[in-house]
């Protein structure tokens, strides 16, 4: 269990970079704590895999130190530096049993058998591998070579952290709850420093503490899923995280709020007062969670268009048009909502600007 | 084109890999074929395109025997997992090559098809690039547009957004559905997310082990599966399916709760039954006033942002619900679950669905 | 992937067929029907039914060619199978073009044909003008006449069949090597495995596909060797070398006993049948366990 911690760490794939476009990881500082549970979210090409890699020591970074506990172990190679990691597909050792694929990193380092056996035996139970001991790795299904993976990681117990690069993206999606289930349980047991890379957002805030959003090779917002959830810093959050994603709408600074397409929306003269001292595009944003629908006119609500509306089963997603821009809403399942005009309400308390896609404070 | 699939079987070595499928897509709808993986979809998709011949059982379309009719001579579009395109031709050449093929075509007439299918995708400016240059959605979107560009009567879709990350897979549905809203092409597009059944709409077949379990509007399918398997499949999060017994004091759960029967169970008659609750339908608010209560202790709660999915449990089953907004719960925490027992699926031993909660077909359409 | 089936493709392999029966069904129709004949010339031939099958089983040159043979196929396994993958295992994985280069000059051997190998390894183990022979002789004091001597014919045949074949095991050793993802050496170097570890938990049992297909390849055609060892060594000193086609040339063409011969050939094509047989269920294994 490590504090790790990255300063001025930059990463670029080509020998002798010359443009920022070169680099996958942009300079910057990123810090770990012990036994906290992370998620590096971000689309395909974000950097969050080199970033892992660069933990585990799989890449060696163009610039930059990496300290566990503080001691620079920049220069130590991955099996010094004491962490695991899961891949996304199961990496398994196919000629051995369960067993000796759990015991394997132990034997390697010269642990006496007794230990070996009784460490082996309590990861098998906590991962409920103990039937299948005795069997050959190969023969198993997925999820359980997957858990295998995850085993040889967690038998070690001086690990310092352990890394997950997308681990589920082979599992059933009926399986997934499962897994999902063990990990965070493992993190209960173990108290390990995790880190996990994904693209999903749904994986990354129901198994973290807290969530690094990355793009592009920087981290964009580090948070708890709520705040990432509640108060996006950037635009790009608020995208990427909610499905739907946040609803942003170009707007215009008026009197007393903002004017999206004509429409004028209320906001807090505080915060339109700190707006107009900034310069830039402004965007209003909220999320379709947050936002007031009601079929029959309402005080103070704006006039819209309903023009579609998504049955999802246990909720709704309803498009609707305000003037030229499109604003979804998200309603319960026994909401009813017909298409035609309707009413909506941004609650001032989630609505928030962003200026060239910043989030105004 | 109307697809017609009739007892159609598919034995492979010995083993059986579908059992009697019958099937009748009418012309122009969307279909989702869903089901976990090995289930069979792959197949289903293969003897649709012609690429396998059925061990038993007839393919029709549109009233022709085409049981024996190999891939090339129907007119069939595919699109796979793993963004298949042409490794050395452009993006043009790549969407191009399919029409090349029928020779009524004048090389003026290609290009404005393919265009008009290139803008169609957003990928009109990647023309001239190699597929290997382009981003993995990207590469999808010139797989997509190779098959839409056909114009075939039917197109089949192997699980395509499979590969990308959840955003872009967010966009393309979206996109997709935009797509084959227009036409009359036939689609059948297999997946394994019950959501992404859901968000496309149309009718959705479901697919086990081999079998077609149940086939119809995609929402009728959710809201009244024939089977506790169905429910089970099309269900994300899982359904909590627990053991129950009717019986002159009511309702008895398996978890020693008690309450008297719901409307729309009272006809049946007393014996063991198993129930379902979707995670939803459970809360820890007793909405609708007369929700039976089950005390639980707290094992997991996850946050997905805007709801908590509350793992509890009671006695050996561990039950999930979906509560709004974000709750925090301690491990071990004591809670209270409330369930409307007017909303339970009933299933018989077998698995049949012999009560469930009432549900009209949703009408969009202003009253 | 399932196979489409398609009755037409029969015809497709009807030209083979036909050539195929003109060029060795015929000719080895032609085979037994010597085998069951002792021919003194085109006029005088007389039926002897088995005996001559018998009398090849029992014969104690056949015995002692079919012994050398097994050593040999045994030690060319034993040589070319560990040699083949080690070169493979130096060998760096990433493409480009220096890579490229060494895979040219690592097959070269294999492109040179057969009767020029053995000509090239006349000339080099010469003790008078060969490189090799004279360095042996002269420079290291070993005195080295491969045609008297028997141990010194067998490593020079020895030596030209493992430089000549070796690159075969090590091309395919490499495509099973470049096969592996990066993910398992990763997980190996996370475990703290040591380079023989990965050696023996990774890269071999990954390996088993083209490394069944290497072996049986060489066994099946180290069986079948001629023309290299023949231009070499003549089958000599004496019977040294002689192994089982050169035995049998020596009785059909050097002895004129067609008869004998054939009844030799027909066991000889049978063995090879069953190997080829092996092998194809090997093969068809293999190729089901490497679906995932």
């Amino acid at each position: 269990m490590a504090h790790v911690e990255l300063k001025g760490i930059a990463h670029s794939y080509q020998s002798s970079p010359a443009s920022p476009e070169d680099y996958a990881l942009h300079t910057s500082d990123l810090v770990w704590e012990d036994g906290g549970a992370y998620a590096l979210l971000g689309p395909s090409g974000s950097g969050k895999t080199t970033l892992l890699n660069i933990i585990s020591g799989l890449v060696h970074p163009s610039e930059g130190k990496i300290l566990f506990d503080g001691r620079d172990i920049t220069g130590l190679s991955t099996s010094q530096r004491n962490i695991a990691q899961v891949f996304q597909f199961p990496v398994i050792y196919d000629t051995m049993t369960v067993f000796d694929n759990l015991a394997f990193p132990l034997r390697n380092r010269g642990v006496p058998e007794s230990k070996v056996r009784e460490r082996v035996m309590q990861v098998a139970e906590l991962l409920e591998l103990t039937d299948n001991l005795k069997r050959r790795a190969s023969g198993l299904a997925v999820d359980a070579k997957q858990k295998i993976s995850l085993g040889r990681g967690l038998v070690r117990n001086d690990v310092a952290a352990l890394l997950f690069d997308e681990p589920l993206t082979v599992i059933d999606p009926h399986v997934k709850w499962k897994l999902r289930l063990k990990l965070k349980q493992i993190r209960q047991e173990f108290k390990s420093t995790l880190i996990y890379v994904t693209h999903d957002q749904a994986e990354a805030l129901t198994f973290a503490d807290q969530v690094m959003v990355l793009r592009e090779g920087r981290v964009v917002q580090t948070g708890s899923p709520t705040d990432l959830f509640e108060r996006p810093a950037h635009t790009f959050v608020g995208h990427f995280i909610g499905s739907p994603g946040m609803n942003l709408l170009p707007c215009v600074i008026d009197t007393a709020g903002v004017r999206v397409d004509g429409h004028s929306i209320p906001l807090d003269p505080a915060y339109i007062a700190r707006a107009r001292s900034v310069d830039g595009e402004l965007e209003l944003g909220i999320r379709p969670e947050f936002v007031r629908y009601e079929p029959q006119m309402m005080a103070d609500y704006l006039p819209v268009e309903v023009t579609e509306v998504e049955d999802l089963g246990n909720y709704r997603i309803v498009t609707t048009r305000l003037g030229k821009q499109l604003v979804k809403v998200k309603v319960g399942e026994n909401v009813s909502v017909a298409t035609g005009p309707g009413w909506l309400s941004f609650p001032p308390e989630w609505t928030y600007l962003y200026i060239d896609g910043d989030v105004l404070r | 084109m109307r697809l017609t699939l009739q007892n159609v079987g598919k034995v492979v070595n010995g083993k059986t890999h579908l059992y009697g499928i019958d099937l009748e897509l009418e012309s122009g709808s969307f279909n989702v074929l869903l089901g976990p993986t090995q289930a069979g979809k792959t197949s289903v998709l293969r003897l649709m395109a012609g690429l396998d011949r059925p061990s038993s059982g007839k393919i029709l379309e549109d009233d022709n025997d085409v049981t024996t009719v190999g891939v090339r001579k129907r007119n069939v579009a595919m699109v796979y997992q793993e963004f298949v395109n042409y490794p050395s031709f452009t993006i043009y050449k790549n969407i191009a090559a399919p029409l090349r093929r029928t020779k009524h075509l004048s090389k003026a007439e290609i290009d404005v098809k393919v265009r008009v299918t290139a803008e169609m995708l957003h990928i009109e400016r990647l023309l001239e690039r190699l597929p290997a240059e382009l981003s993995g959605g990207q590469q999808q979107r010139v797989a997509l547009a190779r098959a839409l560009v056909k114009d075939a009567p039917l197109l089949l879709l192997d699980e395509p957004l499979v590969n990308l990350d959840y955003k872009l897979r967010e966009e393309l549905r979206s996109e997709m559905r935009q797509i084959f809203s227009y036409g009359t092409t036939t689609v059948v597009y297999a997946a394994t997310e019950p959501s992404e059944a859901l968000m496309f709409g149309g009718k959705t077949g479901i697919l086990d082990a081999g079998r077609l379990l149940q086939y119809g509007p995609g929402l009728e399918v959710y809201h009244r599966p024939v089977t506790a398997r169905v429910s089970e499949i099309f269900s994300d999060p899982p359904i909590n399916l627990i053991g129950a017994s009717i019986g002159p004091q009511g309702c008895r759960l398996s978890l020693n709760v008690v309450f008297p029967l719901a409307d729309h169970m009272r006809s049946l008659s007393p014996g063991d039954y198993r129930v379902g609750i979707r995670a939803n339908q459970i809360g820890v608010v007793n909405r609708s006033g007369n929700g039976i209560v089950i005390h639980a202790t707290v094992e997991l709660a996850e946050f997905n942002g805007s709801e908590t999915y509350l793992h509890a449990r009671h006695g050996d089953f561990t039950m999930i619900a979906l509560l709004n907004g974000v709750r925090e719960y301690a491990l071990g925490e004591a809670v209270s679950l409330y369930f409307d027992p007017s909303r339970l699926f009933v299933f018989d031993v077998a698995g049949e669905l012999v009560a469930g909660p009432e549900w009209k077909p949703y009408n969009t359409k202003a009253a | 992937m399932q196979k489409t089936f398609d009755n037409r493709a029969w015809f497709l392999v009807l030209p083979v067929v036909l050539l195929v029966a003109f060029n060795a069904l015929i000719p080895l129709m032609t085979v037994v029907n010597y085998s069951v004949q002792d021919i003194f010339d085109s006029t005088h031939r007389l039926f002897v039914g088995t005996d001559w099958f018998k009398e090849m089983l029992r014969s104690p040159r056949l015995h002692n060619a079919l012994w050398r043979q097994l050593i040999f196929s045994g030690l060319v396994l034993l040589i070319e199978i560990p040699l083949g993958v080690l070169i493979a295992l130096m060998m760096s994985k990433k493409s480009g073009w220096k890579t490229s280069l060494t895979l040219v000059l690592v097959a070269l051997p294999l492109l040179i044909p057969w009767n020029v190998i053995g000509t090239i390894w006349v000339v080099f183990l010469r003790p008078d003008i060969g490189l090799l022979g004279h360095f042996i002789d002269s420079v290291l004091g070993i005195s080295f006449d491969y045609p008297t001597v028997p141990i010194e014919a067998w490593i020079s045949v020895m030596l030209m069949e493992v430089w000549h074949w070796t690159p075969l095991v090590v091309l395919l050793a490499y495509a099973g090597l470049c096969a592996i993802p990066d993910a398992y050496y990763q997980a190996a170097r996370i475990d703290g495995a040591s380079g023989w570890a990965v050696f023996r938990y990774i890269q071999l049992p990954k390996m088993r596909g083209v490394l069944t297909i290497a072996i049986l390849l060489r066994f099946m055609d180290s069986f079948l060797i001629y023309t290299e060892p023949f231009v070499l060594t003549g089958g000599g000193p004496g019977d040294s070398t002689t192994f089982l086609s050169i035995y049998l040339v020596k009785i059909a063409l050097g002895e004129f006993d067609v008869g004998r011969a054939g009844a030799f050939s027909i066991i000889y094509f049978l063995i090879v049948l069953a190997f080829s047989y092996v092998f194809y269920q090997a093969l068809q294994r293999v190729g089901t366990g490497e679906g995932k």
